[in-house]
């Protein structure tokens, strides 16, 4: 399938009018969705080998029992700071990366929706961190794990900076994931290519669309749990202090009902890749595409009902716990359509055992593993027993890493050709799958054991003679091994933009818009804007499906300035031309300001965090600074 | 169930995979070439696997979990007795609350054999959880709020358990364990338990309890029948009866208590207990006493 061409001088105009500005000013005021979308990839894989090698401390920790290497103040900082950056910093984020890149090239649209706000969403996601790691320095990490159980959390117990730095970057970080969601959201109704309605739109789509409501809803939880344990900790409000009339369980149930939808936001648009990426490789439409996509939509609803299987421990009454216990049963249904549709799909198909497919049967794999064993943990009398011992730890690894690793895996696979424009080596890409998938099995499997022999979670070390050392040993072998496997990756990365094959438009000959544009795509991503006719554009007139007819090769080109169509909602009908903003410094002088307030609050220094709010309020007046905007109404 | 679960579904995608497999050298090639055609029944998939399967299994799955929830959440028969667990950072106040005498030990809960028991759970301080796998699922620990267990040892013996919330510092070093005895052999243990002592042999043991006053032992510690009344560590009236100390982080003997006494946060570090500076001859004799509490 041939891009689309236009005269050059055209396409000069559209790289003129698109294109960042170089230099220092560009790199901070950029807002091309690709650039942040590359950001946000790079930075929360930079996440992803922090906690990697936190892991690989617990790990050598753990491997014999009555191990001093590490003092339990490290052990638990460490082990903290492991889950948190995993799950805040990479799980999350690295989807927002593939989403940032990938939507306006999958519905046809030029960049977001909102770009200032985007950036505003990469900035906070880097400066929170940043924030957050600035705990290392101090030597005062987090160290109540990344579920943070009030009253532990409180002064009395935690009289150090750590939980400070907890509460204020999770405040910090809630900014740049609201802001994210509420973009896509925008983008999806908003901005799409005419003709890409809603029965159109690629399952990864409906997955990022799902958990951006999810999140929106999901997120003032978690935020005020945050802010009530900062009120407690500086202002002696006592909002989880028992002994004065708070509670200890108000923070756990804030936490979870924010904490499980989170979990579904982290693995909704990842099983979105590979719905997207199975019909690439196995040369057909996705089976049940309407089941998969309501799925996934229920999936995020259900999410909200499933909090208190977290807390069965906690005494409350049976039958609360036994609706819960329903709830979290019933939204195994959805997951076990998803992966219905995939072995259908496969079956009916013509598999392709290219490095992403291969990452995304093992993904299958994994996927069932961890929703059986979350069957058992939502199984209240059962999950009595499993419940915070590594039955927990084994299941949730997974959950996160068969879900959301190996799925973020097939998608680097599937697409760094397309934003890189080389291909990866696929010899290095099978090594890099047997090793990540051996290593997982041998060191997650065991652990399933270990918690049904007594170990309990967030032990710094055990005694010997309880049976647990031969299994911890394979344990960490296998996390070693699984290392090994991301390293092997990222060689092949930059083995890739040295001497990688030219990936040309379309490598896998794949049906979606994304594959429309070369390799990388050009800062206006498309030059003329697609009209979609069908769910699969490039695939037209070659499967045994009945379609409409796309065209890719006539739609208006829009080179007056920064030009993209505002369609419809559901059909998405065009109606209005929007005029998009150039690169501007704000979204990173308002990332900065936030980043100054969070050191006033975390320092107590009222002149640091008055300077913060001063610089807030002058960088909201200058981003929203009247400077002529255009919006032309359609036809006009 | 789960197992058969999970190889069915492998043995699918394995299959899946392999039955069309293309060949690689001519896949991806562009063209016509290598699309498959939708099949009618292809649905059926995600209507039998996707639905009407899980459907049944869930509705099962959960049918058992009632059965049992509805099974374990009361004993069946009236308690014989309660107990009273508290729990601290890192260690488990016992006390057999329903007895005048008000024994109370520290991370052994002594128990007969064959009767239901029932557990009232509080906390000192932050949430604990307690679990003795072998006899009970876990019950958090809440400060704030009182929890009910019941527990019920069919065979004599000790059972392990630990605190599995994690709960700070030393989460790790807070084992619990639940010793059933023959109701005869629990009886004679409680009524030993309630004793009082009632005075100090001379020698060293009387040294070491002037030791034991004189020092900063008696204000966190309480030995029943002597002013030391301290309400933070635990009860040591009757230390020399018990199989371990520090939350079950040591065997119970002279040299691990030595150990202890003289450099606890070596052992435990971040523990409540604060390094009590104390000459050789004073801790001998402060260990003499010791022994003698049993």
């Amino acid at each position: 399938m041939a891009t689309t061409t236009v005269p050059a001088p055209v396409s000069e105009r559209l790289t003129r009018i698109w294109e960042t500005a170089p230099g220092l000013f560009g790199a901070l005021a950029s807002v091309d969705h690709k650039t942040i979308g590359k950001r946000y990839l790079v930075t929360s894989i930079v996440f992803l080998i922090l906690g990697g090698a936190e892991a690989a401390a617990l790990r050598v920790q753990l491997a014999r029992p009555d191990t001093s290497l590490m003092t339990p103040e490290a052990y638990n900082q460490i082990f903290s700071m492991h889950g948190i950056t995993m799950i805040f910093w990479y799980a999350a984020p690295v989807l927002s990366g593939f989403s940032n890149y990938m939507w306006p090239l999958m519905l046809g649209a030029r960049d977001m929706a909102c770009p200032r706000a985007n950036a505003l969403s990469y900035w906070t996601f880097l400066m929170s961190g940043v924030f957050l790691y600035t705990s290392a320095l101090v030597g005062q990490m987090p160290d109540k794990g990344w579920f943070a159980y009030a009253p532990l959390t409180e002064t009395a117990y935690s009289p150090g900076l750590n939980m400070d730095f907890y509460a204020i970057a999770l405040t910090f970080l809630s900014v740049s994931t609201t802001v994210g969601a509420i973009n896509f959201v925008v983008t999806l109704f908003k901005t799409r290519a005419p003709g890409m309605s809603v029965n159109r739109l690629p399952i990864f789509v409906w997955g990022t669309l799902t958990t951006s409501f999810s999140v929106i809803a999901a997120a003032p939880a978690l935020t005020a749990a945050c802010v009530l344990l900062y009120l407690d900790r500086r202002f002696g409000a006592h909002f989880y202090d028992a002994a004065f009339g708070g509670s200890a369980l108000l923070w756990q149930h804030l936490f979870w009902s924010f904490g499980h939808p989170w979990v579904y936001i982290v693995v909704l648009p990842a099983m979105g890749i590979v719905s997207d990426l199975m019909p690439t490789f196995c040369r057909r439409p996705l089976v049940g595409y309407a089941f998969v996509a309501l799925a996934t939509v229920s999936t995020g609803m259900l999410g909200f009902g499933v909090w208190v299987h977290h807390m069965f421990a906690t005494g409350l009454p049976a039958t609360a716990s036994s609706f819960f216990s329903a709830a979290s049963m019933v939204i195994t249904i959805p997951s076990a359509i998803a992966v219905f549709s995939w072995i259908a799909t496969m079956w009916h198909g013509r598999p392709v055992f290219k490095t992403p497919m291969l990452f995304a049967a093992g993904f299958i794999i994994l996927f069932v593993i961890g929703g059986v064993s979350g069957v058992a943990t939502a199984a209240n009398a059962y999950d009595l027993q499993l419940t915070d011992t590594y039955f927990i730890v084994a299941h949730l690894h997974y959950v996160l890493i068969g879900i959301n690793v190996f799925a973020v895996m097939a998608g680097f696979y599937y697409w760094l050709p397309k934003i890189t424009g080389k291909m990866l080596n696929e010899k290095l890409g099978k090594v890099n799958f047997w090793l990540m998938f051996i290593g997982f099995g041998v060191g997650f499997f065991p652990m399933h054991t270990l918690g049904l022999l007594g170990m309990p979670r967030r032990i710094y070390t055990y005694a010997a003679g309880l049976g647990w050392e031969w299994q911890n040993m394979w344990v960490t072998i296998g996390a070693f091994v699984f290392a090994l496997g991301v390293a092997v990756f990222i060689a092949n990365f930059f083995w890739s933009l040295r001497s990688g094959d030219d990936a040309g438009p379309n490598p896998w000959d794949a049906p979606t818009l994304e594959w429309a544009t070369p390799s990388p795509p050009p800062p206006y991503n498309f030059a003329r804007v697609p009209i979609v006719g069908s769910r699969h554009p490039l695939w037209e007139g070659r499967t045994s499906e009945r379609t409409g007819q796309s065209l890719l090769d006539t739609g208006p080109i829009l080179d007056e300035g920064r030009d993209t169509f505002g369609t419809t909602p559901l059909d998405a009908e065009p109606d209005e031309i929007l005029r998009m903003p150039e690169d501007t410094m704000w979204p990173f002088f308002l990332s900065l300001s936030i980043l100054v307030v969070s050191y006033g609050l975390l320092f107590d220094r009222l002149w640091l965090g008055a300077i913060g709010i001063g610089a807030l309020f002058v960088c909201i007046a200058g981003w929203f600074w009247p400077r002529g905007v255009v919006r032309s109404p359609a036809g006009a | 169930m789960s197992v058969a679960v999970v190889l069915a579904i492998t043995a699918l995608v394995i299959a899946g995979g392999w039955r069309r497999r293309h060949d690689n050298a001519r896949s991806s090639g562009g063209g016509n070439a290598g699309f498959v055609d939708q099949s009618a029944n292809e649905l059926r998939w995600i209507v039998v696997g996707g639905m009407i399967v899980p459907a049944v299994i869930l509705t099962l799955t959960f049918a058992f979990t009632i059965v049992t929830e509805n099974a374990t959440a009361a004993p069946p028969a009236s308690a014989a007795m309660t107990i009273e667990i508290i729990g601290h950072r890192w260690w488990w106040e016992v006390k057999y609350s329903g007895d005048s005498a008000g024994p109370v030990t520290a991370n052994e809960v002594h128990v007969p054999v064959g009767k239901p028991i029932r557990l009232e759970l509080t906390s000192a301080d932050v949430i604990h959880s307690f679990w003795i796998p072998q006899l009970a699922g876990k019950t958090d620990v809440i400060p704030g709020q009182r929890n009910i267990a019941w527990i019920q040892a069919d065979a004599p013996g000790v059972y392990r358990g630990a605190c599995t919330e994690y709960c700070g510092q030393q989460h790790a070093n807070m084992a619990a364990f639940v010793v059933a005895q023959s109701p005869a052999d629990f009886a004679q243990w409680l009524e030993h338990q309630r004793a009082v002592v009632t005075g100090v042999a001379p020698g060293p043991a009387a040294a070491g309890f002037a030791v034991f006053q004189a020092s900063a032992c008696a204000s966190c510690h309480t030995i029943r029948g002597t002013s030391a009344s301290g309400r933070i560590g635990p009860d040591l009236t009757h230390l020399a009866s018990r199989a371990t100390i520090a939350g079950g982080t040591l065997a119970n003997n002279r040299g691990n208590l030595a150990g202890w006494i003289a450099n606890p946060q070596t052992i435990k570090p971040g523990n409540v207990m604060p390094a009590i500076p104390l000459r050789s001859r004073d801790l001998q004799a402060l260990l003499a006493y010791l022994e003698t509490l049993q």
